[in-house]
């Protein structure tokens, strides 16, 4: 059996835990899932669409909210008790943090960013993997010496598939926790200023600017033109370190990994951290006044010339477009 | 206040990497090294708390003899002393580092209030490190800190989520891994690199470590594409380019 960890805030569903989930179908063995959270329970139709039979529940009076040393008890409960061949969550900041409180309960080995699992076949074989280094540059082979294999998938290599299954049968327990396992949670938030707009991790159409913008005033032409489309607006590290854009903007291995229909990249020269940040959109357009910039290499179009110019014939010439549709 | 920050050596790889004939490493014989981008914000967290609280910013690496060099960068921008824990030059999974550093941390007289990661290393990204240390040593750890402040002995801290905020509070000693954009690091001076050249690194040779995560060889990732179609130059291609948005649906 595969045991998924699908990670939600508060009963809201993380999507990358749809490509674990689908991964571990792959492995040809049943699949079960585990959220850590009372709230976690609402999700059991669409973690039996994705092919999970069972969704454990880990419910406590603590566990209202982000947990991360407590989802790693409760994950060690639950492998204990049901011997899983593998334990695989999203290649997230989160999912890696709560599999990583597991191999370090069970002082075991974890492959974080995997694309490829082969589970081992016999007792005193290794499990072999695929990951991913170097923001996405590099593949490593490894082997993984444990019996369980604990695995994250890297975000976006694996299309969520629907296994049109029913709704997952829920299975409540409770897990063993310590106090300093609910110690370190989330004790407030602050919705910040996402201003009612699509945030980056959700949006369909991202417009990038980098250092080609120029400055914070510059980005009003990006802006436009993210509003335009319902889009979202993304940068590159340099616009966040130079203090152009709030960090919550920045897309890249140090910001967020996003995977839109459509990114455009304006200004951007597509270092490699930023690269792998955006390089499983679907459709990459660049902007680019320098044809030799790297970004080239991972666009399916591109327009050499100023983004100062273009964006906003480009803004314009959508506005005619959609005006002559709607006539 | 004690500060320990964990550092690794990487490689500073441009746009290309090239891998060495065996496919074991990236070749560096012409790339420079440094460290992960966020361990610098690291350091200057670790600076920032000893100049405004006094005590101490310990350094410690695992890694090559060479990584006394990026050991005596840092240093230069103001910690007091380094340890390298001394390797052949062979990666270490991530077990054999976290147990090491736990062994070189708990021979340590020095009690450290806070240990700080980076959030992640530019090269091998295990995103586990620093979890095992916690476990080992037992203290809270917060993660992907942007944001932080200590008071009374308990330490504030900030991780950027999508939608905002979340604030997450422990008590000392404490574990943090930090991201970019915590601060904004330093540069060395030049009488902080003169400084730096006569403070104490404590160097350890360890033994050779069996791994668990073992790694065999690795590949160059293909680009996406052989190159993005080039729809033209300057405004003129801006009719070419609507076509597209049509077609894949966009508008």
């Amino acid at each position: 059996m595969i045991l998924v960890l699908i990670d939600h805030d508060r009963g809201e569903l993380d999507q990358l835990s749809l490509q674990a989930l689908t991964a571990a179908r792959k492995l040809g063995q049943e699949v079960e899932a585990i959220v850590v959270g009372k709230d976690g329970a609402s999700l059991a139709t669409i973690v039996g669409q994705y092919g999970a039979k069972i969704l454990h529940v880990a419910a406590h009076a603590d566990l209202t909210d982000y947990t991360p040393m407590a989802s790693g008890r409760a994950l060690k409960d639950l492998v204990e008790k049901l011997k899983p061949a593998a334990v695989l969550a999203a290649g997230s900041p989160r999912g890696n943090e709560q599999l990583a409180h597991l191999a370090a309960f069970l002082d075991l080995p974890m492959a974080a960013e995997c694309f490829e699992i082969s589970l081992s076949s016999s007792a005193d074989s290794p499990h072999k993997v695929s990951r991913s280094r170097w923001a996405g540059n590099l593949i490593e082979d490894a082997h993984v010496y444990s019996q369980l294999l604990i695995a994250t998938i890297v975000a976006f290599s694996t299309e969520p598939e629907s296994a049109a299954g029913p709704a997952a049968s829920i299975v409540e327990f409770a897990p063993s926790l310590t106090p300093s396992d609910t110690q370190v949670r989330v004790m407030s938030r602050d919705a910040g200023d996402t201003g009612g707009g699509v945030t980056l991790a959700d949006a369909k159409v991202i417009i990038a600017g980098g250092r080609g913008v120029g400055g914070s005033a510059g980005f009003a032409k990006i802006e436009e033109l993210a509003n335009l489309l319902g889009g979202a607006v993304g940068c590159s590290r340099v616009v966040t370190s130079s203090g152009w854009r709030p960090h919550k903007e920045q897309v890249g291995q140090t910001g967020t990994k996003v995977a839109p229909d459509l990114y455009l990249a304006a200004g951007i020269s597509g270092a490699m951290q930023h690269i792998a940040g955006m390089k499983n959109s679907k459709t990459i357009i660049v902007v680019n006044t320098d044809p030799e910039a790297p970004i080239f290499k991972y666009a399916d179009y591109a327009i050499i010339g100023d983004l100062h110019q273009i964006l906003p014939a480009l803004t314009a010439a959508i506005r005619e477009a959609t005006r002559e549709a709607k006539a | 206040m004690d500060v320990l920050v964990c550092l690794k050596r990487v490689p500073l790889a441009g746009g290309t990497l090239i891998l060495t004939p065996d496919s074991k490493d990236i070749e560096t014989k012409h790339l420079g090294f440094g460290i992960s981008p966020h361990e610098e914000n690291a350091v200057e967290a670790g600076v920032q708390l000893v100049e405004q609280m006094g005590g101490t910013l310990t350094l410690l690496t695992l890694g090559p003899p060479d990584a006394e060099e990026q050991l005596r960068t840092q240093l230069a921008i103001g910690a007091t002393r380094a340890i390298l824990l001394e390797t052949d030059g062979q990666e270490w999974d991530p077990q054999g580092t976290a147990a090491a550093l736990v062994d070189a941390i708990n021979a340590e007289e020095t009690k450290f209030d806070l240990i700080i990661f980076g959030a992640e290393s530019a090269d091998s990204a295990g995103y586990q490190i620093h979890v095992r240390v916690a476990h080992a040593l037992n203290r809270p750890i917060i993660t992907n800190v942007k944001a932080m402040k200590i008071e009374n002995g308990t330490l504030s801290c900030d991780r950027v989520v999508s939608a905002g905020r979340e604030h997450y509070e422990a008590p000392l000693p404490a574990i943090i891994t930090v991201r970019d954009g915590l601060n904004i690091p330093r540069y060395p001076s030049v009488p902080g690199r003169m400084q730096a050249r006569k403070k104490p690194i404590d160097m350890k040779k360890m033994q050779a470590h069996v791994p668990k995560l073992e790694k065999l060889y690795l590949t160059v990732a293909p680009s996406k594409s052989t190159g993005a179609e080039i729809l033209g130059k300057g405004v003129e291609a801006v009719p070419a380019l609507v076509e597209i948005l049509k077609k894949i649906g966009t508008i």
